[in-house]
């Protein structure tokens, strides 16, 4: 099994190197290059101090040149300054973003396993009753109402028109001068609608996909067995069938791993949140290369160490796997 | 204060902004319901809403709105514009332009400190213009300044500027931020100094903190040079979304805002919206134009422009795109400043006069379409993506087209592809773009006949020898009555030429909450004053601990 790890985590690094290189060719091949921001269309902006800006940040040099560059910094986990005017170091940027996306993702998560899983398998359980048509129509009602306006709507009502809560942001304006309980309650009071919203709309995948799951596994033969032997018919769910429905989940928390640092720009901008989502996003429309390429290489890291820990646990759990 | 032409001109609106965003005026009390008390009073808090995250502090090496507008409280420049967009002292108390009009005496303010008590003199102006002409600063802005043959400090509330030529917009130049140079010095580049992200400098407002994507603090400087401002702390909230902003401003999240024309007209017109806010409405400082590219063979004859510019139905673009906030533009200064001209041709909508001169010019109606030497009249004009009220023109213009028998397809491009990859190689028959107004009517780089390289700004191919003429001798005096006749002749060139169809200039719609008082429009807007804004005392909201 060790070796197994071992063998995976070193394939890792010619995998990473080779999309980052597809990474920084796609970024290259995008119209338009970081000093476009500030120069193009800018009277004052000459061919001179065009080429000076290219020299500054490198850009004058032979593509090949500007990678090696790159990946020799990043073989010391050096993410390079961002070509924002503020010249912040990339690392420092991205940790700064990174505790709120992942509290949100986090939450939002925990509470779509939450409720989807206990619906999933009573769905499966009474197919065809009231509750898993009413539960059906609601997951998939979430799923196809676009998010950012819903999120208006609940900010019209709970924000607006009942003041119960805050409409955007994370903190509030007195945020400094709390306690650290007061602190707390100021950011539960501001991550509530944000976490719903965000669950709400990740409820029909998981929904769904643990009922289907789960309709087949009931299905089986040792189900009949269980029931056979006359257990009580909560000991053959939980005990006998929703284990073995659980199994394929381990692989969609693996594969969720990246999902927890990326956030999402639309989502982001409603809500005013400075997350990874408008980071990025932002990095992208000023072709900040340094940024862009610091996010693409975590997100690829994480992919790669998500599919690795899906499979590991899925070999934990299932002793099938772990002999093969 | 718009989101339409932001895009364009980046830098000359920021910098138009920083110029006006802070100055003198006279307090008067502008208040709607004078109930309470209405005293100048010391105190509260205003909280901006911003579209866009600050940058950094030190406006010579950012270029976006935001940035700008934040540095705006905390830095002066020499000079700035003033409610009616004339240039009047800031650090300088007064200047004085040689004969020859080579050299350039500032005679600075006495006695104004840094924000950590440090004096600011003449030095520090001199270490700004060494700095903006320094490689390793990566300014956009340090062309102005290269202009510069020799920069003296005589001492130190003096500061002389000699060019080889007179340059008329070498003045507004110097509104740049002067950067103070005890705290700067030993960072040869000023932007990976503290100083970007924490600034001191000599403004109404010093620096408190910046939360990155959150938001930033600003308090009072007690001892600012033009008196103590009323306001005791600024906040700017960073609100990516317009909605969401809106719904902030409704729920007391956000004090002042720039609304969207369908936010003007429909949703504020509530009476329990105007108990509580004050909008505003003034000139902006922009125009939107359909461009053409003049070597196209279509567009080479100038009867044609002028039929599609008959042809275009300017009130219905204003009605539609603007739902009427706005006027109809007839050439590229704004309505009501010194350089405007109100006496040009001008292009009433008129189908039938469209189609007349575009018979004279050749084209024959077949089957509804105007045809020439066997080629329908058909072309395509490119905007940018992501930019609603340059859609909603492209779309209005197709139907007002159509109907003198002309087909326009429109193609929307995202930003840096539409810049790089059609306007810097010239690939485009027509742009729909806009321009911000610069105070300086100077427009040498848009319209003179040397500026059509990659990457210049002439990008439609103008070239007229007595426009190229005008334009120098128009940046070559601070003669204003010199100026003026200058620009008021090419004026009537560019309205008889119509490079560009003029289109429109919209009005920039900024709301405020009712307790700010000493509001008086110009304009310039509403900022240039916000030093003079106050709360009544009875009415403030947040109390703030210095």
């Amino acid at each position: 099994m060790l070796r197994y790890i071992a063998r995976r985590l070193l394939l890792t690094v010619p995998l990473l190197v080779g999309i980052s290189l597809v990474s920084f060719l796609m970024m290259h091949m995008a119209p338009g290059g970081p000093i476009g921001a500030g120069t193009d269309l800018n009277p004052k902006a000459t061919a001179e101090s065009r080429a000076r800006l290219k020299a500054y940040y490198g850009l004058d040099r032979p593509l090949h040149v500007q990678y090696g560059k790159w990946l020799g910094r990043m073989a010391t986990l050096d993410f390079g300054d961002s070509f924002s005017p503020d010249g912040r170091a990339v690392a420092e940027k991205i940790k700064e973003r990174i505790p709120i996306t992942l509290t949100i993702n986090v939450l939002s998560m925990g509470l779509i396993f939450l409720v989807a899983i206990p619906v999933g398998v009573y769905s499966a359980v009474r197919k065809g009753s009231l509750f898993d048509r009413i539960s059906t129509v609601a997951v998939f009602t979430g799923f196809a109402i676009p998010t950012f306006w819903l999120a208006l709507l609940m900010m019209i009502l709970f924000g607006v028109k009942l003041g119960w809560l805050p409409i955007s942001g994370i903190s509030s304006l007195d945020h400094e001068s709390l306690g650290a309980l007061g602190k707390l309650a100021d950011r539960a009071h501001h991550l509530l609608l944000p976490v719903l919203l965000a669950g709400f709309g990740g409820l029909a995948g998981m929904s769904r996909y643990m009922r289907s799951n789960m309709l087949e596994v009931i299905r089986q033969d040792y189900v009949a067995t269980a029931r056979a032997k006359g257990l009580p018919e909560g000991t053959v769910v939980f005990r006998h069938a929703m284990r073995n429905a659980l199994l394929p989940v381990i692989t969609i928390l693996g594969l969720s791993v990246p999902d927890l640092l990326g956030g999402s720009v639309i989502f982001e901008t409603i809500f005013a949140i400075p997350g990874m989502g408008q980071l990025f996003y932002q990095g992208v429309m000023s072709r900040d290369y340094p940024l862009i390429m610091g996010i693409l290489t975590i997100g690829a890291f994480l992919t790669l160490l998500g599919n690795l820990l899906a499979d590991v646990g899925y070999a934990l759990a299932d002793p099938r796997i772990r002999q093969g | 204060m718009r989101e339409s032409p932001r895009r364009a001109v980046l830098p000359s609106i920021a910098l138009f902004l920083l110029l006006a965003s802070c100055g003198g005026g006279k307090p008067e009390s502008a208040g709607k319901e004078t109930a309470v008390s209405d005293v100048p009073a010391h105190g509260d808090a205003i909280v901006e809403g911003s579209i866009g995250d600050v940058s950094g502090f030190l406006t010579a090496v950012t270029t976006d709105a935001s940035s700008h507008e934040a540095a705006g409280y905390v830095f002066n420049g020499l000079v700035r514009y003033d409610k009616n967009l004339k240039l009047e002292g800031d650090l300088a108390e007064s200047w004085e332009v040689s004969p020859d009009g080579k050299r350039i005496t500032f005679h600075l303010r006495k006695g104004v400190k840094w924000h950590d008590g440090a004096p600011f003199t003449s030095d520090d102006v001199m270490f700004t213009y060494r700095r903006m002409i320094d490689p390793r600063t990566p300014t956009a802005y340090g062309e102005d300044f290269k202009q510069v043959q020799r920069a003296a400090a005589p001492d130190p509330h003096t500061f002389v500027v000699e060019y080889a030529r007179p340059f008329a917009p070498a003045l507004a130049s110097w509104g740049m931020h002067v950067l103070p140079k005890h705290l700067l010095s030993t960072y040869p580049d000023i932007s990976k100094s503290p100083l970007n992200k924490k600034p001191v400098g000599t403004g109404p407002y010093r620096f408190v903190e910046w939360k990155t994507g959150e938001k930033v603090v600003f308090d009072v400087s007690p001892d600012y040079f033009e008196g103590k401002p009323y306001i005791a702390r600024v906040i700017s909230r960073v609100i990516p979304d317009q909605a969401t902003m809106f719904l902030e401003l409704k729920s007391g999240g956000v004090d002042i805002m720039a609304l969207t024309p369908p936010q003007y007209v429909r949703q504020t017109e509530t009476a329990e919206f105007k108990k509580s806010f004050n909008k505003y409405k003034y000139t902006a400082s922009g125009y939107t134009y359909l461009g053409f590219r003049l070597s196209h063979p279509f567009f080479r004859d100038k009867r044609v422009r002028q039929a599609i510019a008959h042809a275009a139905d300017k009130k219905a673009l204003i009605d539609g795109v603007l739902l009427g906030l706005g006027q109809e533009a007839t050439g590229p200064y704004k309505p009501g400043t010194w350089a405007f001209n109100p006496g040009v041709r001008k292009y009433p909508h008129d189908p039938g006069r469209a189609k007349a001169l575009l018979a004279e010019a050749g084209w024959k109606e077949k089957d509804g379409v105007l045809v020439k030497d066997g080629q329908p009249f058909e072309f395509t004009v490119l905007t940018n993506a992501g930019n609603d009220a340059r859609a909603k023109t492209a779309a209005i213009l197709q139907q007002n087209l159509a109907e003198v028998g002309i087909r326009m397809k429109i193609r929307t491009v995202e930003w840096a592809a539409f810049i790089n990859e059609f306007i810097d190689k010239r690939k485009f028959d027509a742009v729909i773009l806009g321009w911000n107004i610069t105070p300086d009517p100077d427009q040498f780089d848009i319209w003179h006949s040397s500026k059509t390289g990659p990457k210049e700004l002439n990008h439609v191919g103008f070239a007229n020898p007595e426009v190229d003429r005008l334009l120098d001798e128009g940046r070559s005096t601070f003669d204003l009555e010199k100026r003026k006749n200058a620009y008021f002749r090419i004026q009537e060139i560019l309205a008889e030429e119509q490079p560009y169809v003029f289109l429109y200039v919209p009005e920039a719609l900024p709301v405020v909450h009712h307790r700010f008082r000493g509001i008086v429009p110009a304009p310039a807007g509403i900022t240039y004053n916000f030093v003079k804004w106050y709360v009544p005392a009875a009415l403030q909201k947040h109390r703030v601990q210095p």
